[in-house]
């Protein structure tokens, strides 16, 4: 087992290398000049192509790009300091680099907005877990019948909606078409400074557009993984001796369901704690999501090449996490 | 749910005075489907008395495990529509409400399954699993006395070093281990009632000996009734005291062991000792199929079920296979032997053509 | 055979090989409007009698000694490789899946492989078919190791040696109709041209009792024991010379496993093909394979005709294997029928124990059992075994026979200056001559 995670950790660590210089090469050789936005922004859209070469110049795009991917590598573990035009910029490990747009370490401006990201990725899972588990045993314990006819009809019809537009309609409706007071001024307060309710209340509907949504996910995926558990031999073994149907159901059944239900949920909660754009677009929550299409929007190249490697390595310890818990679940299964 | 085995114990004595441990009475199960109802069993009748196995054979769909689950009340109430009687140790079991029936399950009944590995929820250690067993049916013992039944039960099946295994996932044991646990695991209360469906199907012919052996000396200690689902005609001889063939849902022949296995009177059984071959059989014999394929519960065949595949029809006048259902009448060897079937005098069709073709040392000895 | 052409068209069905008596297939060919089209191969002609079937009931197939071998295994090996888990991963260890067996499928005939699970009998099948490369040994065939070829040289070979898997529900594609099943290997193999295949495919459907109608079907629609009859059909459209059949009946009904048995006795004499008849049910080996072998954890333990395997067996294993299983004739007598107890389970295949793999289990095993691993010493006109104290039932003998051909002595410590004297212990075959055991001298018939 912790050759297994030190296996797949070094392989992790790999992965992070290779995706940090496949979007170090997309940037270098994109259809403009890596400096151009910068340029853009510095000069006020008047960026001569000698302004640019300057930016180039300073910004180090005008070396083999191999020496500035060592640059990068070395800021991450040493830091650097950056220099844009005429200003330089100090930049301490692990040095991500500076955003073209605020002048400060990407680093930190990651660090600080992470709760925001987090605060809505915990709580609409927690959400979408607590609803959408028991309502998927539910209705596969009264598989066949209208209810479950009815339920995942309706859940299949909430899910194929895009989530951008769910969303959406959410907010739309919560906060302008029918308020719902106390809970109708969205946006990330923090926990700590600005007081719990405050922060509760400004992400409540976040969690709920969320919540509703991976529920009815959830309540699908649950719902297939019980059916087959409960039509497990195993099923029949537990009823002929003579267990109450409680135990048979949560204690045989679902212990069994839960396993590939783990699995979607932790790449699921990666995802989430990558950034979830819509949501904190919508719902005007500061967090990794927005910063990233803000980023993308304004060409702020660091910051994308920053949120991406980001994401990447979210993703991969989620993954690692979901194998171990898997070999944890389910005792047949030897990581190696 | 309390039960105290004392009692439990002595109301089964109770009724095996009465008469046989499980009665069951012209049974019916009816299944909805989409395509309509399936009957899988109906008029079935029989009895099992304590200290004796009954073996059940039929083709896949012959209805021989769903009935047995009928016995242990394991159909979905909700699908499934029961009619007749089951009565065990003289509690009637059809309609019986579903808490009544649990206390019953797993305590004075048991069953074990074909597929050990299947049959045993592969997350839970071996010992967990029959404490769990032995928990839910003794509702004043600890968890250490449950762990100590367990650690003994597995002892008597034969697990080596069972104080160790009982901590052994159902996947780190071996095929024939499994199926002793599963044993243990259905004998822990001491029930007298035991259903094995296919217990060794999927075993190698020396564990399944074993196996074999160690379901008759349980059987000979806790004196239970035992029924035994097979297909394997050479464990229904070596097992069973009486034995019930099924096909299509109904009961074609009922006899002794002796009865059924020698002096068959029913044109299925005859296929299906003709259609496996012997070890010590002559080479001169035949193996002898029966041809074409079990029918469909959805659109039985008319008349006698077996008609489509009976190739001694034409030795019956008219076509009454086709029109009319036979009766379950006695048959000639014996009162206590049944048989389903139109033909008027099968004994001498079994000697004079079957025979011959199937084992013909058999027949010379006779002469 | 007449030369009539009515007479032929009636006995054609038996011609081909079909049972059709079984299945009714013939029946299928005039039209009838009342037959339901999704059952109409399940129905039979009504005027199929008792005398009719018999007719296309087997006995068992007969041993022909002279038939020379199609296919010669000698000292076949395989070896799977155990890594061990951690960082670096090494291989600690070899199950020794298969460990130098010898044996010889004749032409037309059938060897039968009997063992209980885990004896590496399914191993040599996928062997032998080339599923898996051999770690050593050979496979003559026609003049070509199979052992040795490469993929690519091995591919023209393919089409002669066909395999029939156990599970007749995953064994099919579900998403391919029946006739792309069949057809498949004459399209892999470019035999035929295109517009040929299909009346290929009928031919076979009907070869194996199937409606050839049914061509465009999907494996779904047909039960176990006709999707085997499909499984069979496929191995059959090449035309090979040996078959493989892993199990081909253990997963069917008892009524269709003997079936499917005749089906395969009906295309072994009429296409002349071998058999390497692989399954557990030592009652139905019996019947189709005049020889067999058992093998136990890797090793061919005792190999003969029918007659001596099941007759008279040398080896403590066959005898208990034979023992064990359940007899129908039982039933005549009531009660359990004697047997010899094995103890305990079959050891790991990647540790087995020193000199004779089976001692371990054996009540009569000695030191000299741990010591030198028995040589498959043939002992009778067509009968080896491996044992050190191979004898009949209930006579095996108190000192071992081999100590004199191996130079050791009874606790099987090497005799200082005696030579082994049998040098030919491994040859596939049967040699003319043999070592008696009564009276340790080599004779002849």
């Amino acid at each position: 087992m912790f050759a297994y995670v030190v296996k797949r950790l070094i392989s992790g660590v790999l992965v992070v290398a290779l995706v940090s210089m496949a979007i170090f090469l997309l940037f270098w050789y994109g259809p403009s000049s890596p400096a151009q936005p910068v340029c853009d922004r510095e000069t006020s859209n008047r960026c001569t192509p000698a302004r640019l070469e300057v930016y180039e110049k300073t910004l180090g795009y005008d070396n083999p790009v191999y020496e500035e991917y060592g640059k990068f590598v070395k800021g991450v573990f040493v830091g650097r300091t950056i220099t844009i035009a005429s200003s330089e910029y100090q930049c301490s490990a692990p040095c991500l680099g500076v955003s073209f747009r605020t002048k400060q370490p990407v680093k930190e401006e990651l660090v600080s907005r992470m709760p925001a990201t987090f605060s809505v990725a915990i709580g609409g899972a927690f959400l979408y877990l607590l609803f959408g588990v028991p309502i998927g045993v539910a209705a596969a314990r009264r598989r066949g019948t209208v209810t479950d006819k009815a339920l995942v009809s309706s859940f299949l019809f909430i899910s194929s909606i895009p989530y951008y537009l769910f969303a959406l309609l959410t907010w739309l409706y919560l906060t302008l078409t029918f308020p719902v007071p106390l809970f109708s001024d969205t946006g990330y307060f923090s926990f700590f400074s600005e007081g719990p309710w405050k922060w509760f209340s400004g992400l409540f509907l976040a969690w709920v557009a969320l919540g509703i949504f991976g529920c009815t996910q959830y309540t699908r995926f649950t719902r297939g993984a019980m059916v087959e558990a409960l039509s497990e031999d195993y099923i029949r073994t537990a009823k002929a001796k003579g267990l109450p149907a409680r135990t048979i159901v949560y204690k045989h059944g679902l212990r069994a369901a839960l396993v590939p239900v783990v699995t979607i949920f932790g790449i699921d909660f990666g995802t989430l704690l990558a950034g979830t754009i819509f949501t904190e677009r919508i719902f005007e929550i500061q967090g990794i999501g927005w910063w990233s299409l803000q980023a993308v929007q304004g060409r702020d190249l660091p910051v994308v090449q920053a949120t991406a490697l980001f994401s990447a390595v979210v993703l991969i310890i989620s993954n690692l996490l979901v194998d171990v818990v898997y070999s944890v679940l389910d005792p047949r299964v030897r990581l190696s | 749910m309390t039960s105290v085995p004392m009692t439990q114990s002595s109301a089964a004595a109770a009724a095996e005075a009465d008469g046989p441990f499980l009665q069951v009475e012209d049974l019916k199960v009816t299944f909805p489907t989409e395509d309509g109802p399936v009957t899988a069993v109906q008029g079935l009748s029989y009895s099992v008395a304590k200290g004796k196995t009954l073996g059940i054979v039929g083709e896949s769909g012959s209805g021989k495990s769903v009935s047995s689950m009928a016995v242990m009340g394991l159909h979905d109430t909700k699908s499934a529509q029961i009619s007749g009687s089951i009565r065990v140790g003289g509690t009637e079991v059809v309609g019986l409400s579903e808490s009544r029936m649990r206390g019953l399950r797993g305590n004075s009944m048991a069953m074990i399954f074909q597929d050990a590995l299947a049959a045993l929820h592969p997350f839970y250690k071996i010992g967990g699993q029959l404490e769990e067993a032995y928990l839910v049916h003794h509702s004043g013992a600890s968890k250490r006395d449950a762990r100590r039944k367990a650690i003994e039960m597995l002892d008597r099946v034969g697990i080596p070093q069972p104080d160790r295994r009982v901590d052994d996932f159902p996947h780190q044991f071996s095929g024939g281990m499994r199926q002793r646990a599963m044993i243990a695991m259905g004998l822990i209360n001491d029930p007298s009632l035991l259903i094995a469906d296919e217990p060794t199907t999927a075993l190698d012919v020396t564990v399944q000996a074993q196996i074999l052996d160690l379901l008759q000396d349980l059987q000979r200690e806790f004196n239970s009734a035992v029924i035994i689902i097979t297909h394997d005609l050479g464990v229904i001889a070596e097992m069973a005291d009486d034995v019930l063939v099924m096909y299509a849902g109904r009961c074609v022949e009922y006899g002794t062991a002796k009865q059924i296995l020698t002096t068959p009177e029913m044109p299925y059984t005859w296929g299906l000792l003709s259609s496996i071959p012997d070890l010590s059989a002559s080479t001169d014999a035949r193996l002898i199929p029966i041809p074409g394929n079990p029918p469909s519960l959805l659109r039985p065949p008319s008349g006698c079920s077996f008609h489509p595949r009976c190739v001694h029809s034409d030795k019956v006048p008219g076509d009454l296979c086709v029109t009319e259902l036979p009766e379950l009448l006695p048959a000639s060897s014996g009162t206590a032997h049944l048989k389903r079937c139109h033909l008027a005098d099968p004994i001498a069709v079994y000697q004079d053509e079957v025979l011959p073709e199937i084992a013909p040392d058999l027949v010379e000895e006779t002469r | 055979m007449t030369q009539d052409p009515n007479a032929r068209a009636e006995i054609e069905p038996t011609e081909v090989g079909a049972n059709a008596a079984e299945t009714g297939e013939r029946q299928l060919r005039q039209p009838d409007a009342d037959h339901d089209v999704t059952n109409d191969h399940e129905l039979l002609p009504e005027d199929l009698d008792f005398a009719t079937l018999v007719e296309h009931g087997h006995t068992a197939s007969e041993l022909d000694p002279d038939a020379p071998a199609v296919l010669t295994v000698d000292n076949l090996k395989m070896y799977f490789p155990v890594r061990s888990s951690g960082l670096v991963r090494r291989t600690i260890g070899h199950v020794q899946a298969v460990d130098g067996i010898s044996f010889e499928v004749p032409k037309g005939g059938s060897l039968g492989l009997v063992g209980e699970s885990g004896c590496g009998k399914s191993t040599t099948g996928r062997l032998i078919t080339r599923l898996y490369k051999p770690t050593g040994g050979s496979m003559m065939f026609e003049g070509n190791d199979l052992a040795k070829l490469s993929n690519k040289e091995m591919k023209p070979l393919r089409r002669d040696v066909q395999m029939i898997f156990q599970d007749p529900y995953t064994s099919l594609n579900p998403r391919h109709t029946v006739g792309t099943i069949v057809g498949a290997p004459l399209e892999v193999h470019k035999i035929v041209p295109k517009d040929k295949v299909l009346p290929r495919v009928q031919e076979l459907l009907e070869i194996v009792g199937l409606n050839p109608e049914h061509y465009n079907r999907y494996p779904n629609e047909f039960s176990g024991g006709q999707r085997q009859r499909i499984g069979i059909a496929r191995a059959l459209t090449l035309n090979p010379k040996v078959l493989v059949a892993d199990e081909p009946v253990s997963a069917l009904d008892v009524s269709i496993q003997a079936q499917v048995v005749n089906l395969l006795q009906d295309i072994q004499s009429e296409f002349d093909v071998a058999f390497l008849f692989i399954a557990h049910d030592l009652a139905i080996v019996r019947h189709f394979c005049p020889e067999i072998a058992v093998m136990y954890l890797g090793k061919i333990v005792e190999i003969g005709d029918r007659e001596t395997i099941y007759g008279k067996p040398h080896h403590p294993y066959t005898q208990a294997l034979l023992s064990a299983v359940p007899d129908v004739k039982q039933a005549a007598v009531g009660g359990r029928r004697e047997r010899i107890r094995l103890e305990g389970d079959v050891p790991s295949p990647i540790n087995p124990p020193s000199g004779c793999r089976f001692r371990t289990r054996c009540q009569f095993a000695q030191e000299i059992c741990a010591k030198v691993e028995p040589p498959l010493l043939q002992i009778g006109k067509r009968h080896k075994v491996a044992c050190h104290f191979a004898g009949e039932l209930g006579a095996h003998p108190a000192t071992p026979v081999t100590t004199q051909l191996l130079g050791v002595d009874d606790q099987g410590s090497p005799v200082p200056g005696a030579t082994p004297t049998n040098t030919q212990l491994t040859i596939p075959g049967y040699e003319k001559t043999w070592y008696d055991l009564t009276t340790k001298q080599t004779t002849g018939a």
